[in-house]
């Protein structure tokens, strides 16, 4: 079933990491098999943020085995090792978990898909998130355990994005879960709810043009299809309007980038969306109740039709 | 399957010519008899006064709380309850068989007001996906916007939306009336097979599709047409029967029904004729 979160804030900071939690907290009856958070914090906008992993949290049906603390280490020194060849300089470094890991890196060059590519060739290593605002946190079980597990709750920033999991097309693991990083693409992140039909013959053609997957789930193909589309050039509405007729199935999801949130549903409005709109908030959820947890006075919602695409600016 | 036989033996019902037959060996039939009314006792029914009035808050209560809190006040005679808080709850409101003015002062999640007969119910706030599926019969009003699958399944009473709706409203609908002031989603009326739609503003694609019957009317712009949904001539009838409804549903009272769109079905979908598959496909 699967439920999903966003909120923006217009002209302010506020307490996001909470915020969200509370919102996905109030869905995870949709699915708490994995939580994954999309953070967009106030930074100085100077060093990039790398979320990566080095390992996996494993849960039922996933493809990978659990390893032993020392592999982890052994994989993070190689990351240290290849960033130092790329030319990024690691300025703090936390590991909040032994296969979770958050680097602020100094790192001038814009193009990201060699290094991304570079870093991820280390087995067992994938790149979250990178952007210089975008911080993406996903592991396994509810909003509140993955929050609390992170430090989630203290995190200050404009807009975010969330999903609580339950697993249909995949295994219970981090790889699989949402958000999806919009890779190459700095602080572009996805999360989706519904299923997607032509995965593979999409999957197929976008590989062919060099770009990569991390997983088997069909969600990545939403934050790979727009990634694509603006390589070529789209913005970020132009991509998301293309997608209503290039994906096929039913689908509601939710981007974001640095300084925007949209929002797309598919042509048959299968998957459901709330959505509360002021000058200052835009809060939406698949559910009211994920809402009513950061606006609990009475309010005026409304469900977005069918094939409706909206975008919004911090 | 029961022997059909004619007999010579008439109930009160036969003998007012409502039925000829008589099904014999084992069966579930029965009829009803009006010298024999007063005894029926129909489950979760009680006799309430619409004078007596309370308040109750959910705020902290699960549906199934707030849903026995109130089959329990109605057992104690309240005709009229004002749910406070209902901060968009699930399946709140749900199974009362009952006369009752059920008030909420608020939003209500999925599946709110589901499986009633009988109730009059005004939501103040929004509702979620499904709201009163199931209806038999009663008045739901809900002042704000309404999610998917609006009025799914009813069989009657009726159903109004002073805001707009999301997609499949009335699908599987078997009768009674929904109305909408505003706009209305994707595959409104998707396979009703009776009972009406009134829609005063656009309506989005695949309007009608596959319906068996029933009619939906559209007071705006229509996305497209759905399989076997059919324009229909707006009869003085239909337009006498408009203005009564909006009227009594405090909605559009000064709307211009003349200028409104009747949808029927074509019902060149339906399996009750001779045509091969092969000729069924060219129908379509």
């Amino acid at each position: 079933m699967c439920g999903i979160a966003g909120l923006i804030h217009r002209g302010k900071s506020s307490n996001v990491g909470s915020e969200l939690q509370g919102m996905l907290q109030a869905l995870k009856h949709r699915g708490e098999d994995s939580t994954g958070y999309a953070l967009y914090g106030d930074t100085d906008g100077k060093n990039f943020i790398m979320r990566f992993k080095v390992g996996e949290n494993v849960g039922e049906g996933s493809t990978s085995v659990s390893e032993d603390v020392s592999v982890y280490d052994e994989r993070k020194k190689i990351v240290d090792q290849t960033l130092s060849e790329l030319g990024a300089k690691i300025v703090k470094e936390e590991r909040t978990l032994p296969y979770s890991l958050r680097y602020e890196l100094a790192y001038d060059k814009k193009d990201l898909l060699e290094f991304s590519q570079r870093i991820e060739n280390i087995p067992g290593v994938e790149i979250l998130s990178m952007g210089k605002s975008l911080e993406v946190i996903k592991d396994l079980g509810n909003a509140k355990a993955v929050c609390d597990r992170y430090s989630l709750d203290k995190l200050v920033g404009t807009h975010a994005i969330g999903h609580a999991r339950m697993a249909t097309e995949s295994g219970v693991d981090i790889k699989s879960a949402h958000p999806f990083w919009g890779y190459p693409f700095s602080d572009v992140s996805v999360v989706h709810n519904g299923q997607l039909t032509n995965y593979w013959n999409n999957r197929r053609a976008l590989e062919n043009k060099g770009m990569r997957f991390m997983s088997e789930c069909d969600s990545e193909l939403i934050a790979v299809y727009i990634a694509q589309k603006m390589r070529e050039g789209a913005s970020l509405e132009e991509g998301m309007k293309d997608s209503l007729t290039g994906l096929d199935g039913v689908f509601t999801y939710f981007v974001a980038t640095k300084d925007s949130l949209g929002m797309a549903k598919d042509t048959m409005a299968a998957k459901p969306l709330v959505l509360y709109e002021s000058d200052d908030l835009v809060a939406m959820g698949s559910e009211e109740i994920a809402i009513r947890s950061v606006l609990p006075q009475e309010i005026d919602t409304y469900d977005p039709f069918d094939g409706e695409v909206k975008v919004w600016q911090i | 399957m029961a022997n059909i036989k004619n007999v010579t033996k008439k109930t009160k019902a036969q003998a007012m010519g409502m039925h000829t037959e008589v099904l014999t060996g084992r069966t579930q039939q029965k009829f009803f008899n009006p010298d024999e009314a007063e005894n029926f006792y129909y489950f979760g029914t009680y006799d309430v006064d619409f004078n007596k009035r309370t308040n109750l808050d959910v705020i902290d209560m699960t549906a199934a709380e707030a849903n026995k809190e109130i089959d329990n006040l109605m057992s104690q005679g309240y005709g009229t309850i004002v749910i406070k808080n209902p901060q968009g709850k699930h399946s709140i409101g749900v199974g009362i068989l009952n006369k009752l003015n059920l008030i909420f002062e608020g939003s209500l999640g999925y599946f709110g007001i589901g499986s009633c007969d009988g109730p009059t119910v005004r939501i103040n706030g929004r509702v979620g996906w499904s709201c009163a599926e199931n209806l038999m019969a009663g008045k739901v009003v809900i002042e704000k916007n309404a999610g998917s699958c609006f009025g799914a399944a009813i069989r009657g009473g009726d159903l109004i939306c002073k805001g707009s709706v999301g997609a499949r409203t009335g699908i599987d609908m078997k009768g009674g009336t929904i109305i909408i002031g505003g706009d209305a989603g994707a595959f409104t009326g998707f396979m009703m097979q009776r009972g009406r739609i009134i829609i005063l503003g656009d309506v989005g694609i695949n309007l009608g599709d596959s319906m068996y019957d029933g009619t939906i009317f559209v007071g705006g712009e229509i996305g497209s047409y759905g399989s076997d949904a059919v324009d229909a001539e707006l009869t003085k009838s239909d337009q006498d029967w408009l203005k009564r409804k909006l009227k009594v549903a405090e909605i559009g009272e000064n709307f211009n029904v003349s200028k409104m769109k009747k949808i029927v079905a074509g019902k060149k979908l339906w399996n009750y004729d001779n045509l091969e598959p092969t000729e069924k496909k060219g129908a379509i």
